[in-house]
């Protein structure tokens, strides 16, 4: 079949699409965006989670033909050519990025949390990253990575992040 | 700050990085961070080409069979299929192996365990592959597996597995001759003192620890490219090139300068990866095809495709005086090996030489066993062979402590061994031994909060947002316990590393290259020997070469010991390197100068006034040394008495954990770990940490949720669904502190790090447990039927 969907901003059209590919396999193998990783592809570890629509969710459960006219976006679209996001800066900085294979799923999701909480306590970021699991780290410095994530944005962003950071 | 240059498959190549000054001792930004951040960095599962085939693996279904015989025709016929191949189709040696050359490349006539690898497939879409090994017809003949390891070294039939019985005599070929040794993998025995003590008091306890898994994230995977000399360029995943390299020639009758191994990006690898996977697979295809070939296991073929943690069974008997001096201990420990060897001598050296902990007792009698079994083979995880044995000797301490009515930590300390003391093996250790110190510190951290029951966070609660308890039935339990570990290969091995340094000029400064074939599995590796390059040689560029073997073998990623062999390599070839920078200087200068040094891209003399710009000393030239380095020798040790120098390095730690057990329903909610340990040096405290919250993890992990769980051999839960790992919610804040009390025979004073903090972690929660709850508690994991008596 032929798949057509918009992908980081940019139409993407892909052939020979077979009924039984997920997303995760078309993003990987077909249009070169290894970025997602494929750790489970059960959608238990959330190593491949992505934005469909504006929603994460893990891209290896997503049939490929459901994201038929739908918008996709990766971790590879979280930076700029020259600057990581704020996000993507903190994992580096905090020491949150050891083997790194759940580190692209963990960006996506932590990028959407602080997107919608702006200041998270540390209980709802270990509600919103539960689905994520990450075997080196422990998720201590994946906690430090979060909070120093959200407030470099909440100190950037105009408006953003006002909301209470609750209990930490 | 990286530059991402890309190998023809994707695969990790230089890796640049400016650390502005990040030497020795600093928190240096690992320079594939960002790379990994951005999703470019590529893993073994993300190598590809334009033209490659995807390659899988028919295994069996069956603990243990007879093959009468295999029809690979429906597969090789589905259109898109390249090649099926089967044992008969192994160009060299049938079989390999880390230490014992004993695990068959494709099965040959017989398979030992569920998961074997029986035939091979490569197709043009991993489907077509996956669907061509469905249609491979394998014909067995199903026999009665043996899966317990005491049974299989005291069984009538002991000899069924690996031994030319009548039974296996009969098959045809190589087969009969694969084993000759019988079920014993290795026993051995620790002896020292009095062998009929007598004590005041005396503790016994049999102690279970199930299966655990290394559980990486990124899949075993890589890519074998064939080449024009008739050879093969493999891509892969890995924790020890070379090793690999001499299995894989080995198997395909290739010279090494015909094979080569580069390091593709590494997802994680506690062990799991020491052992070949998919390595000669996809060589075979690719040789077959002449096509590339990928292989890529998902997740249920990663549970059967690599070693596993060896479960074990131990009995322990401890004697003490009144007031709690130990006076002996007695131990049976049973490690099963399962269908191959893989490193169980290994493994039942560490059980057996460390196996009652860092205690000075004066009476010692181990027995150490590793045996075949038709279960999953088993090989290294992080913690190797001690992970098993601190369960028991720490449940064993903690129940001394109680016959004694003496607190635990104080009974510990009594009894902790130091600089100075012998171990078991008659080893004096002759580095510093903080044992007490770890848990004296240990005590003195502040505790977290009480529970407040009042006023829950149902999210804090066990059970969590379930809502199965606001407080009723919750009791808190605080254990603690200590471990240590040896750094690096034991018992005489050659255990070396080499490495490669250049200082040139490129771009108008003064900049490293440091090639090594040591694999960076996310511990951080690469940030170190950039941080070696910097201290030594006073430059801020350091580029690390891509990992590969066109330059000697640095030895495993394991053992803890890459930091300290490969970055003593390192360190040893920078100072060859400064040592011809600064005869160059003295030369530029006209004489000899004392206290010459290198520092900020200068060659300076303080005492003289001197500082020359190292780019004029190098000029056009570049300054390359490459050399092997070793530490200090160990010796093999008597095979009947255990004694000998078997260890070149420990690593301590300790742990305290408080838990909320819900007494009702079972559950557990680890409330908090605190961590102390001695690194030696932390030659990056950032990543040290890191070390310590992921190895506490694992431990955790081992104490309350990880199991292989295996019923007549076969394998119930391979997948994350079934196979529980901690997750966000399941680990919770840590406390660590970090000694760093020198030893005086290691590079910078440096220990290995990466394991000790797996070992002392899962017994302190286990002993938290058992405070919370009043049970005895023998094996692990503990499971809400455990707690709540159902
Ligand atoms: S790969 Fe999709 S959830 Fe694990
Ligand atoms: S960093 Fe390795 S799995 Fe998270």
């Amino acid at each position: 079949m032929r798949l057509t969907c918009t992908v980081n901003g940019t139409e993407q059209q892909v052939d020979d699409v077979w009924e039984g590919e997920s997303l995760l396999y078309v993003l990987r193998e077909r249009m070169g965006l290894p970025g997602s990783k494929n750790a489970c592809e059960q959608g238990e570890c959330g190593s491949c989670t992505v934005y469909l629509d504006g929603l994460p969710v893990c891209a290896c459960l997503v049939a490929a033909g459901q994201a038929e006219g739908r918008e996709v976006g990766t971790v590879e679209a979280l930076a700029d050519a020259d600057a990581l996001h704020p996000v993507q800066q903190a994992f580096v900085d905090a020491g949150a990025v050891q083997c790194g294979f759940c580190t692209p799923g963990l960006l996506v999701a932590t990028h959407d949390l602080i997107t919608r909480h702006g200041r998270p306590s540390d209980a709802e970021t270990r509600e919103a990253l539960a689905g994520n699991l990450c075997r080196c780290t422990g998720y201590e410095k994946i906690l430090d990575a979060v909070r120093l994530a959200a407030d470099r944005m909440a100190g950037t962003a105009a408006g953003a992040g006002t909301e209470a950071g609750g209990d930490r | 700050m990286s530059t991402p240059t890309r190998t023809p498959t994707g695969a990790p190549a230089h890796l640049t990085g400016s650390g502005g000054g990040g030497g020795v001792g600093a928190d240096a930004v690992r320079p594939d961070g960002v790379l990994k951040v951005r999703g470019e960095f590529a893993y073994g599962s993300d190598l590809w080409m334009s033209d490659m085939l995807w390659g899988v693996t028919l295994r069996s279904p069956h603990p243990y069979a007879r093959i009468r015989a295999i029809d690979t025709s429906a597969a090789a016929a589905l259109p898109g299929v390249s090649a099926v191949l089967t044992a008969d189709d192994v160009p060299g040696e049938k079989v390999y192996g880390l230490e014992l050359a004993d695990q068959p490349v494709l099965a040959v006539d017989v398979v030992r365990y569920q998961g074997e690898p029986v035939a091979l497939v490569a197709a043009d879409h991993p489907d077509t592959a996956r669907r061509a090994a469905a249609l491979i017809r394998v014909d067995y003949d199903v026999w009665e597996p043996v899966t317990d390891a005491r049974t299989a070294l005291g069984h009538p039939t002991w000899n069924m597995v690996h031994d030319s019985t009548p039974e296996v005599t009969e098959l045809s070929r190589e087969s009969a001759h694969l084993h000759p040794e019988g079920n014993l993998v290795r026993h051995l025995k620790v002896r020292t003192g009095n062998p009929e003590p007598t004590a005041e008091v005396v503790v016994v306890g049999e102690y279970e620890v199930g299966m655990q898994d290394q559980a990486f994230l990124g899949p075993e995977s890589g890519l074998a490219v064939p080449a024009e000399d008739g050879g093969v360029e493999l891509y892969v995943a890995t924790q020890w090139l070379h090793v690999d390299q001499r299995q894989i020639c080995s198997a395909l009758g290739l010279p090494p300068e015909q094979v080569r191994l580069s390091l593709a990006g590494v997802g994680g690898a506690f062990g799991g990866r020491e052992d070949l996977s998919m390595h000669v697979h996809a060589c075979l295809l690719a040789l077959r095809t002449g096509r590339p070939v990928k292989m890529s296991y998902n997740r249920e073929e990663s549970f059967f495709g690599h070693v596993h943690r060896h479960p074990a069974t131990m009995r322990y008997e401890h004697g003490a005086t009144r007031d709690g001096q130990l006076v002996y201990v007695k131990a049976s420990i049973y490690f099963d090996g399962g269908a191959y060897a893989s490193s169980t001598p290994a493994v039942v050296g560490n059980g057996g030489t460390m196996g009652i902990g860092p205690y000075v007792v004066p009476n010692v009698h181990v027995d150490c066993y590793g045996a075949y079994t038709n279960n999953p083979p088993c090989g290294a995880m992080r913690g190797f062979g001690s992970v098993q044995t601190a369960f028991a000797y720490e449940s064993q301490m903690d129940a001394l402590a109680a016959e004694l009515g003496m607190d635990p930590v104080e009974l510990r300390c009594r009894n902790a061994m130091e600089e100075g003391s012998a171990t078991p093996t008659g080893q004096v250790i002759d580095s510093p031994a903080p044992v007490a110190e770890l848990l004296r510190r240990l005590e003195a951290m502040p505790m977290p909060a009480p529970a407040d029951h009042g006023d829950v966070d149902l999210r804090d609660m066990p059970g969590g947002v379930s809502n199965t308890t606001h407080g009723e039935g919750v009791r808190r339990g605080v254990g603690y316990a200590v471990a240590y570990k040896n750094v690096a290969f034991s018992e005489g091995y050659d255990d070396h590393s080499t490495a490669r340094v250049r200082l040139e000029v490129v771009g108008g400064e003064a900049t490293a290259t440091v090639h090594t074939a040591a694999a960076e599995v996310g511990q951080g590796l690469v940030t170190v020997e950039q941080q070696i390059a910097r201290t030594e040689l006073g430059v801020d560029q350091v580029t690390v070469h891509p990992k590969d073997t066109t330059v000697g073998s640095a030895g495993s990623t394991s053992a803890s010991r890459q930091t300290y062999v490969t970055g003593g390599a390192v360190k040893a070839a920078c100072e060859e390197v400064r040592g011809q920078v600064l005869a160059r200087a003295e030369q530029l200068v006209g004489r000899t100068v004392p206290d010459l040094r290198l520092a900020g891209g200068l060659v300076v003399s303080d005492a003289e006034g001197i500082a020359v710009p190292l780019v004029d000393v190098l000029g056009d030239d570049v300054l390359e040394e490459t050399l092997e380095w070793r530490h200090r020798p160990t010796e093999a040790i008597d095979p009947e008495t255990g004694q000998g120098f078997a260890h070149v390095q420990y690593a301590f730690s300790a742990h305290r954990a408080v838990v909320d057990v819900d007494t009702e329903l079972g559950l557990v909610k680890v409330v908090e770990m605190a961590c102390t340990q001695d690194v030696g040096k932390a030659i990056n405290p950032q990543a040290v940490v890191g070390q310590i919250q992921g190895g506490t993890a694992q431990g955790l992990g081992l104490a309350v949720m990880e199991e292989i769980l295996i019923k007549d051999g076969k394998v119930r839960n391979p997948s994350f669904t079934d196979y529980l790992i901690p997750t966000i919610l399941d680990m919770p804040p840590m406390r660590i502190e970090v000694l760093e009390y020198a030893d005086p025979h290691a590079p910078y004073g440096l220990r290995g790090v990466g394991e000790a903090p797996n070992i002392s972690s899962g017994p302190a929660v286990l002993a938290a447990i058992r405070a919370a709850t009043g049970l005895p508690l023998t094996r692990v994991p503990v499971r809400p039927e455990h707690l709540t008596g159902t």
